[in-house]
């Protein structure tokens, strides 16, 4: 079971009210010091490029956790079963690939 | 409190005093005993700390690339080999702006296999974007640490520190060191708290991809980071002279005022050449000793001002530039340069893979400088 693994569950808090300003770097004063976005993680959602989504099939998990351990993002919440983060999942399919019981299938998102 | 302890030891206590919250190194001789020190500590709970064993320096500094970006002070510790392995993280710390400190030892480059004493290992990091601190005896090593920190975490500089300590000479040699009271340390270093940290709360992405558009200003920033840690050493140096009764600079002049012939060393070599200046005077000779404590940033101005009155300045490297000359010797000429000095100079290579810069050796290099054609490099003490 997930439970056992004791996996860290780490999420965004997206109830925080974003404030989508345009930073513009113009002058090099305003820049920050290392290339770090100012907060643009909660408005840039990088799921846009996705071309395909997993799904995963809570009937079938047995809830080893390989799919959260391995997606790269990391856009899988450790819960049981676990969920996918849809706001920054990117398709690549790792955790498809990985899972040992094939409980989680791809669903095209071009249709 | 004083208490006698190895320049390894002294670089561990450096870290603990500093107050630091992540530990990530990986083992090698003659760094080893700093890690296990280290662990020691935070085991028997006089230090909290994570520590964390890596599979290799290349982890190590990665691992304490993301523990100081979630915000957190970091320390490692590695020598020649390791410091090598870990060299294109090394670019990424200083790029990343993330304050880390790092004790090197410096050890000799294979092969010949060698563990001894050479600073080949930081000397080929010069341009990783890392201050660098070359330590002359095992206090310097414990101090420097702690004002690395000081420095480092300056919200103007934000750039990390590598604290460089000879193999053996310093990393197995016990001297006295005294050993700051916690409390006051946290007087001196505050806690740690970036502006710029890793946050699910607040979330950003760190080093992301940088257009033609961008790139340029980061290293500009760098340069002007550079700039103000020059002032930023000098003023710590003497902030943590008034607290503590030891003052340290860029440079340490020794013997100067009167010199005709100046030494300018660093590391261990540096006391040595001392213990040779007062030698070689007893003997009549105007000879005097500027040690370059810090390497990066180029100390130009203190070297410029400390050397004007010179009529022969003698560099000695430990570590080799191949194709050209030493490291140091070069950045001295360019310094010359910068201030219209035309002195003669020489460019004196000794102490490589370990061999002893005794006083014997040192005083053989000056006699050369006095009877040899200035502007040139020599190998002292090459079997012919
Ligand atoms: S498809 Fe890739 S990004 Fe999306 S959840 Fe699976 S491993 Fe993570
Ligand atoms: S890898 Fe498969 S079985 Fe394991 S937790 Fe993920 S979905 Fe469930």
């Amino acid at each position: 079971m997930l439970l056992q693994l004791k996996l860290p569950s780490i999420r965004l808090n997206k109830e925080i009210s974003v404030e989508e300003k345009k930073i513009e770097l113009n002058k090099v004063d305003e820049f920050p010091p290392m290339p770090v976005s100012l907060g643009s993680m909660r408005v840039n959602k990088t799921s846009s490029w996705r071309n395909f989504r997993p799904i995963i099939d809570g009937e079938k998990c047995i809830g080893c956790g390989i799919c959260w351990k391995f997606c790269p993002e990391p856009a899988i919440f450790p819960t049981n079963p676990p969920e996918v983060d849809y706001d920054y999942c990117k398709g690549c399919g790792i955790c498809i690939a990985n899972c040992p019981v094939d409980a989680i299938t791809r669903q095209d998102e071009t249709k | 409190m004083k208490t006698v302890m190895n320049g390894d030891f002294a670089a561990s206590y450096g870290a603990m005093t500093s107050d630091v919250k992540f530990v990530a190194a990986y083992p090698i001789t003659p760094q080893t005993l700093i890690v296990e020190k280290l662990s020691e500590l935070v085991a028997d709970g006089e230090l909290d700390a994570s520590f964390v064993k890596v599979e290799s320096e290349h982890s190590a500094m990665a691992a304490c690339i993301g523990a100081q970006a979630a915000g957190i002070r970091t320390f490692t510790a590695t020598s020649s080999q390791g410091l090598l392995l870990m060299c294109e993280v090394l670019h990424w710390a200083a790029r990343a702006r993330l304050p880390i400190v790092l004790a090197n030892v410096n050890r000799a480059i294979a092969p010949g296999w060698s563990i001894w004493a050479d600073a080949q290992d930081s000397i080929s990091q010069r341009d990783t974007g890392w201050m660098q601190v070359y330590a002359e005896n095992n206090q310097d090593v414990y101090d420097s640490i702690l004002m690395a920190y000081k420095i480092a975490e300056d919200n103007d500089v934000l750039l990390p520190m590598m604290v460089n300590l000879d193999a053996f000479f310093l990393s197995h040699t016990s001297e006295v060191v005294d050993l700051i009271d916690n409390d006051k340390a946290k007087e001196f270093l505050p806690a740690y708290d970036p502006e710029y940290k890793l946050d699910p709360n607040n979330p950003r992405a760190f080093g992301a991809l940088t257009s033609p558009e961008h790139y340029f200003e980061f290293t500009y920033k760098m340069f002007e980071a550079m700039e103000v840690a020059k002032k930023k050493i000098t003023q710590v140096g003497k902030e943590f002279g008034d607290i503590f009764g030891r003052y340290y600079d860029m440079t340490e002049s020794y013997k100067i005022d009167d010199a005709e012939t100046v030494l300018v060393t660093f590391g261990t070599i540096a006391g040595t050449a001392k213990e040779s200046v007062d030698r070689l005077r007893k003997e009549g000779k105007k000879v005097g000793n500027l040690k370059i404590r810090v390497f990066r940033p180029f100390p130009t101005e203190q070297i410029i001002d400390a050397l004007k009155n010179a009529k022969r300045v003698v560099v000695i490297d430990r570590d080799y530039s191949y194709g050209n000359e030493g490291a140091f010797y070069t950045e001295i000429k360019g310094a010359l340069y910068d201030a219209n000095l035309r002195i003669d100079t020489y460019g004196m290579i000794a102490g490589l893979g370990g061999r002893d810069v005794s006083t014997a050796v040192i005083k053989e290099i000056v006699e050369k400088a006095e009877t040899s054609e200035p502007n040139k490099t020599y190998f002292i003490g090459v079997k012919r």
